[in-house]
């Protein structure tokens, strides 16, 4: 049941665009705010008719403006997580999951509000339920249709950073139960990078790069369009256990990490993002230094951007970490692919919500 | 106390309340929703009534019913007596006068559910007319009971359409605010007096009847 998705439009904003989505896979669109990536969610859902276009998902098409076939919302097997939930008013958390059922089944509400643990809040109307629990309410009314699309619009906004964390590890808890394409559009790439498979960067509605986002971050293009600062990588971890002054330490490939606000059983599998501009090289390794993240790295590659800048690429085991340096500094170390570099860490420049658990099947190398 | 032209003016506000709810509820959500050409036109056209005087209304009204007029011979032919002076007429031409009562506070109601929400019920699977039924209606429902209760409030005080299209045959055309010009004119004040008091009484308690109802509607909603 792949999504296949080909758009373009002149108006309201240009849109030239293709992507498919595999089953059970989680594609971000990503970009700046206006550039398009919540039209291209309406037009997959039936909200909205693009000058050309092709949607289809599985056999079924959806969309196909030269055949002239344009099926309307209610007859396109769609859920969609709205930005403001757009949860009935007028409804209880139940009744909302019920609302979206071709038949009243009790029990299959109940389990959908338990799959998004929301059990003994169900007879609770929108407004008695905080921003959290009325987006996990969304989630399971779109799940209640048995969609053959999930369509997330920026699903994460609307709540405040601890709620989102907590939200973002309910979304990979349910990904297992997941087995249709998802659509998540979002203008964090935190969010992206988290949550995502593979991630598309929406730039002045055109899509500019999509793979996974370790392809993404290395495109110059897909870059700009995020803005730099953003480009992150995420390096997969695994709880040791808690150290005695309140930080945690993980293993990584290369050695331990210790991190603060890190919650877990040992041997959780974790991701952490680590922000490119954030990462100090040092050819010795350092003593003496107060950040005491210090992670043995091999260069895979030096990529220079357009200004005095510099990306390294940076293989610690198995994955590949970003460091953002200048081309000075770069000059000044005489770095060469194939040497060897010590990637210097500060504890404190990881936030709590770039750390995430590993979704199941480990897709922490993406 | 008239009691014929009582039950006659309450018979006229019921006929105009069924006859203009289902016109209130898909005319007020259709200028809600929809934007087309000329919509400004037809919002014109739907208040029109409110500011014409009744009897430029009903003058209106007295040349279309009329046995000249397509609608007056169309009416002879098909019932055999004629629209003008019958209580046919009279609801004709009530509905049409209540027309802005009935459409404006349903589409205000509309237009207060937020498009995302009609949006959420055609992703949910619904058709048109199940989130008509589901989620718009529930939602619009303080504002098409207004619409309803200033529809039949309005019927039952309204008097010179009634005069110019009706004229005051009892039983047929004599509604109570004609009876009661009737007694004035007669220097009957006692009756003109009995019969105005029960009309206030009346229509405050169909007003506050329904607002006490869309206050418990508005409970439920919230």
């Amino acid at each position: 049941m792949t999504l296949s998705v080909s758009i373009r439009a002149d108006t309201p904003i240009p849109l030239d665009v293709a992507f498919d989505v595999a089953p059970g896979e989680l594609l971000a669109l990503v970009g700046p705010s206006g550039s398009g990536k919540t039209t291209i969610l309406r037009s997959i859902a039936g909200l909205w008719t693009p000058t050309t276009a092709r949607v289809s998902a599985g056999g079924a098409v959806w969309l196909d403006t030269q055949a002239r076939v344009n099926l309307p919302p209610h007859r396109r097997k769609v859920g969609i997580v709205f930005q403001s939930y757009a949860l009935f008013p007028h409804m209880t958390a139940a009744q909302n999951v019920m609302a979206a059922m071709p038949a009243a089944d009790r029990v299959e509400v109940e389990r959908l509000l338990a799959l998004v643990n929301l059990h003994g809040l169900s007879d609770r109307k929108p407004a008695q339920l905080s921003g959290g629990e009325q987006q996990r309410v969304a989630v399971a009314r779109a799940l209640a249709r048995k969609p053959d699309v999930l369509l997330l619009d920026e699903p994460f906004s609307a709540v405040d950073r601890a709620t989102r964390e907590k939200l973002h590890a309910g979304i990979i808890a349910l990904r297992a139960h997941l087995n249709m394409p998802v659509v998540l559009v979002t203008h964090d790439m935190n969010e992206a990078q988290l949550l995502a498979d593979r991630m598309l960067v929406i730039d002045k509605g055109r899509g500019l790069r999509g793979g996974t986002t370790a392809q993404v971050m290395a495109d110059p293009d897909a870059l700009r369009a995020m803005g730099i600062r953003e480009v992150a990588a995420l390096l997969p971890a695994v709880i040791s256990g808690p150290e005695e002054d309140g930080l945690t330490r993980l293993d990584t490939a290369t050695g331990p990490l210790f991190l603060p606000g890190v919650q877990g059983a040992p041997g959780t599998r974790l991701r952490v993002r680590i922000m490119a501009h954030e990462v100090i090289l040092s050819r010795a390794r350092p003593v003496g230094l107060s950040a005491q993240n210090i992670l043995p790295a091999t260069i895979t590659a030096l990529v220079p951007g357009e200004g005095p800048g510099l990306m390294v690429h940076l293989a610690i085991g198995e994955t590949e970490i970003l460091a953002r340096i200048t081309r000075r500094a770069a000059a000044e170390m005489a770095l060469a692919p194939g040497d060897t570099v010590h990637a210097v860490l500060k504890a404190m420049s990881v936030a709590r919500d770039h750390i995430l658990a590993a979704p199941s099947g480990d897709r922490a190398d993406r | 106390m008239d009691w014929t032209a009582l039950f006659l003016s309450l018979e006229l506000a019921a006929w105009t309340v069924a006859i203009l709810l289902p016109v209130s509820v898909l005319a007020g959500r259709f200028l809600a929703v929809r934007s087309f050409r000329g919509k400004g036109l037809a919002e014109a056209l739907v208040m029109l009534p409110l500011v014409l005087p009744p009897t430029v209304f009903g003058f209106y009204m007295l040349l279309a019913f009329g046995r000249n007029a397509p609608l007056g011979a169309f009416w002879q032919d098909m019932f055999g007596h004629q629209l003008v002076f019958s209580f046919e007429g009279l609801v004709l031409a009530s509905v049409l006068f209540n027309l802005p009562f009935a459409i404006q506070p349903a589409q205000r109601g509309f237009e207060a559910i937020p498009v995302a929400l009609r949006e959420a019920a055609s992703c949910c699977g619904m058709s048109p007319w199940r989130a008509l039924w589901r989620v718009e209606l529930p939602l619009a429902w303080p504002g098409v009971m207004t619409a309803m209760v200033l529809t039949f409030a309005h019927t039952l005080g309204e008097f010179g359409i009634v005069l110019m299209v009706g004229g005051s045959i009892p039983g047929e055309t004599r509604t109570i605010a004609i009876a009661i010009y009737d007694r004035v004119q007669a220097f009957d004040d006692h009756s003109a007096g009995i019969m105005a008091a029960s009309l206030v009484a009346i229509s405050l308690a169909t007003i506050t009847l329904t607002y006490a109802l869309s206050a418990r509607v508005g409970r439920r909603l919230s």
